[in-house]
């Protein structure tokens, strides 16, 4: 080993040695995100705060998968809310026709998630900016116009109605309200860790490329449609998680679960926390769902106020409050080693 | 499916007819929604999300001036002069602040007055389903073509929109003004520079594509029903129709809405249940076999 290999080596191992430790690390506190959450119960009895929880693991999840599309791939989707509703609407069909365990229809929601988000993908994938968003979305309006007209097997406008079976499976009652909450926990957190374990892969970075030079990725050798087609599918099978924490939390399944505004919602949840942070949208899902609490509480034209607040966020701060804390942080770093 | 309702109607001239004229307002109602969407982006290189919204107002303010006046004629005017003006103020004062920003911020400003714009409507006209009624003047016998019924509004609807085709096609093509928008589209830097103040024409083409959606809307207050949120199916209908003629061709959108509008009458017949579902399908084959759209001449 040469002088100039042995330097090339100490300089290469802390850069592998780091991707370890931060996997570690997002491990650790996965764990102790996941801990406090489910420490929670024992220190309030507030059932509403912890409906507020289950609320925020279902759009959490739908949000951050977005992010990995529009954040990471540079992908707007407008009609990522469809695999929200498919998923909430395939879990119920199933569990509501076949009576399989609760387990078994998770799986298969997943798949039957994946195998249309591979047809939708195909088509879209290909195409640019806002043609990309705006198929997309009109990809969602025939989930939901056929959501609606087929009611003889989804109940229509009406919803998936008269519940959800929930049966007990491996000492876990889905019925029983704690029971749900720590499910839900647990499915934000795993799929939180799953889908940061995605971002910080070769893949990852792979997205990060895409989005910010597709010609040069494509000369490297990436086979791009390929690439967004499989960040498209898997970033589908998240937003179907939270769509079925949705269906077991409201033992249901309704129309308004995959109409255009919940991704629009989704899109404004990621803009308010901010795109270039892994973290952003989970801190947009909080902040949008105490807005709408609050806001509904006060008046009905919540619509008005929204609007607002969206316009003050797009045209006055341009980006998401993460971002803010990211800059002002490496400003700091700047700072203290004397740049 | 019921196929044989359709080879029924397709074998009788009256019903061929009756649904021809339907395929052929829903079509023309379309085409006025879309050409607007369409000129704005071909111009402004933004997709105007919130253009359902224009189509409402449109409806709203036609259906407001007729209960004041009686007079049909101002309804219309009503109609477009009002979603101009909206469209002048609208582009002004929030869109011309996202030009060249994100695709992503473009889509957020526009969400957030469709979802402004839904709810002032709710606020001025209230939640429940409106009607404008049929204007005296239109209620007259119907014309038998061929055994088929056509209301005389109908032809009324088909001509004021064939007009606005044909006005459009040739205003951009033959006229200074067209000759500057069209040069404004394709190098606003070098048309500024030439001293032509773009910040107007693009404000101009704005409010000509919201007086457009207006019109539609008008045009549609006397048979359709009237609701806070109608314009976002036809929003997304009218973008349907410009995937499927190509963005930024006045041709293509005509072609596209007529073709979407006889989809729609015939599918109602022949599938029912999968009406909506056909019009996506055809979409989904032009934009596999040809994804500039059928007149489109930019890359996708």
């Amino acid at each position: 080993m040469t002088e100039l290999e042995a330097g090339r080596a100490g300089t290469l191992a802390p850069v592998r040695g780091g991707a370890a430790l931060g996997r570690y690390r997002d491990i650790l506190i996965a764990l102790i995100a996941f801990a406090v959450l489910a420490s929670l119960p024992l220190f309030t009895g507030s059932k509403a705060l912890l409906d507020f929880v289950i609320r925020c693991s279902a759009y959490g999840l739908f949000a951050t998968s977005l992010n990995l599309l529009v954040g990471y791939t540079g992908l707007t989707s407008f009609g990522h809310g469809m695999f929200f509703g498919l998923g909430a609407y395939s879990f119920g069909l199933i569990m509501q026709k076949l009576g399989v365990p609760i387990p078994v229809a998770f799986v298969a929601t997943l798949a039957i998630t994946a195998v249309i988000a591979a047809v939708i993908g195909a088509i879209c994938v290909r195409l640019k900016e806002i043609y990309f968003a705006f198929v997309t979305l009109a990809f969602q309006m025939l989930i939901h116009s056929t959501i609606l007209s087929w009611a003889s097997f989804t109940g229509g406008d009406q919803g998936l109605r008269g519940g959800i079976p929930r049966p007990a499976f491996l000492g876990i009652n889905l019925a029983n309200h704690v029971h749900l909450y720590i499910a839900s926990c647990a499915l934000l957190i795993l799929g939180l860790l799953a889908m940061r374990q995605i971002a910080q892969s070769p893949f990852g970075y792979t997205l990060r490329m895409i989005r910010d030079n597709a010609a040069r990725a494509s000369f490297l050798g990436i086979d791009v449609w390929r690439t967004k087609l499989t960040v498209f599918v898997l970033a589908a099978v998240f937003a179907s998680m939270g769509g079925m924490v949705m269906a077991l939390f409201v033992s249901g399944a309704y129309p308004e679960f995959a109409y255009w505004t919940i991704s629009g919602e989704g899109i404004f949840i990621n803009m308010l926390g901010g795109v270039s942070t892994f973290l952003g949208p989970m801190v947009g899902t909080v902040l949008l769902l105490l807005l709408n609490d609050t806001v509904t509480r006060f008046t009905e034209y919540h619509g008005i106020v929204l609007g607002v607040v969206i316009l003050f966020f797009a045209l006055g701060l341009r980006k998401g409050l993460l971002d803010f804390v990211a800059e002002w942080f490496v400003q700091r770093r700047d700072a203290g080693e004397g740049r | 499916m019921d196929l044989d309702a359709l080879a029924g109607c397709l074998s009788s001239s009256a019903c061929l007819v009756t649904q021809t004229t339907s395929g052929l307002i829903i079509g023309m109602l379309l085409f006025l929604v879309a050409v607007g969407l369409t000129l704005i982006f071909g111009v402004l290189k933004v997709v105007n999300f919130s253009h359902g919204a224009f189509y409402m107002f449109g409806a709203y303010f036609a259906m407001t001036a007729y209960q004041f006046t009686g007079s049909f004629a101002l309804a219309m005017l009503a109609g477009a002069a009002g979603t101009a003006i909206l469209g002048l103020i609208f582009e002004r004062v929030f869109m011309s602040r996202v030009y060249g920003a994100d695709v992503l911020m473009q889509l957020l400003v526009c969400y957030a007055f469709v979802l402004i714009f839904d709810d002032v409507v709710r606020l001025i006209w209230g939640p429940e389903f409106k009607a404008m009624g049929m204007p005296a003047a239109f209620q007259v016998m119907p014309l038998f073509i061929a055994g088929g019924v056509v209301p005389p509004y109908y032809l009324l609807l088909i001509g004021v929109a064939l007009v606005a085709a044909i006005v459009l096609g040739a205003g951009l093509s033959r006229t200074r003004i067209g000759k500057v928008i069209r040069a404004a589209a394709h190098n606003p830097g070098m048309v500024s520079a030439l001293g032509i103040n773009t910040g107007l024409i693009y404000g101009g083409v704005f409010a000509l594509g919201g007086m457009l959606a207006g019109l539609a809307g008008a045009l549609a207050a006397p048979v359709r029903s009237l609701t806070p949120g109608m314009g976002f199916s036809v929003l997304i209908e009218s973008f349907i129709v410009t995937v499927i003629g190509g963005m930024g061709s006045i041709l293509g959108a005509l072609i596209g809405a007529l073709l979407l509008g006889l989809i729609r009458s015939y599918g109602s017949l022949g599938f029912p249940l999968f009406t909506e579902g056909l019009m996506y399908l055809f979409m989904v084959i032009v934009l596999v076999s040809k994804p500039t759209g059928l007149f489109g001449k930019e890359a996708a």
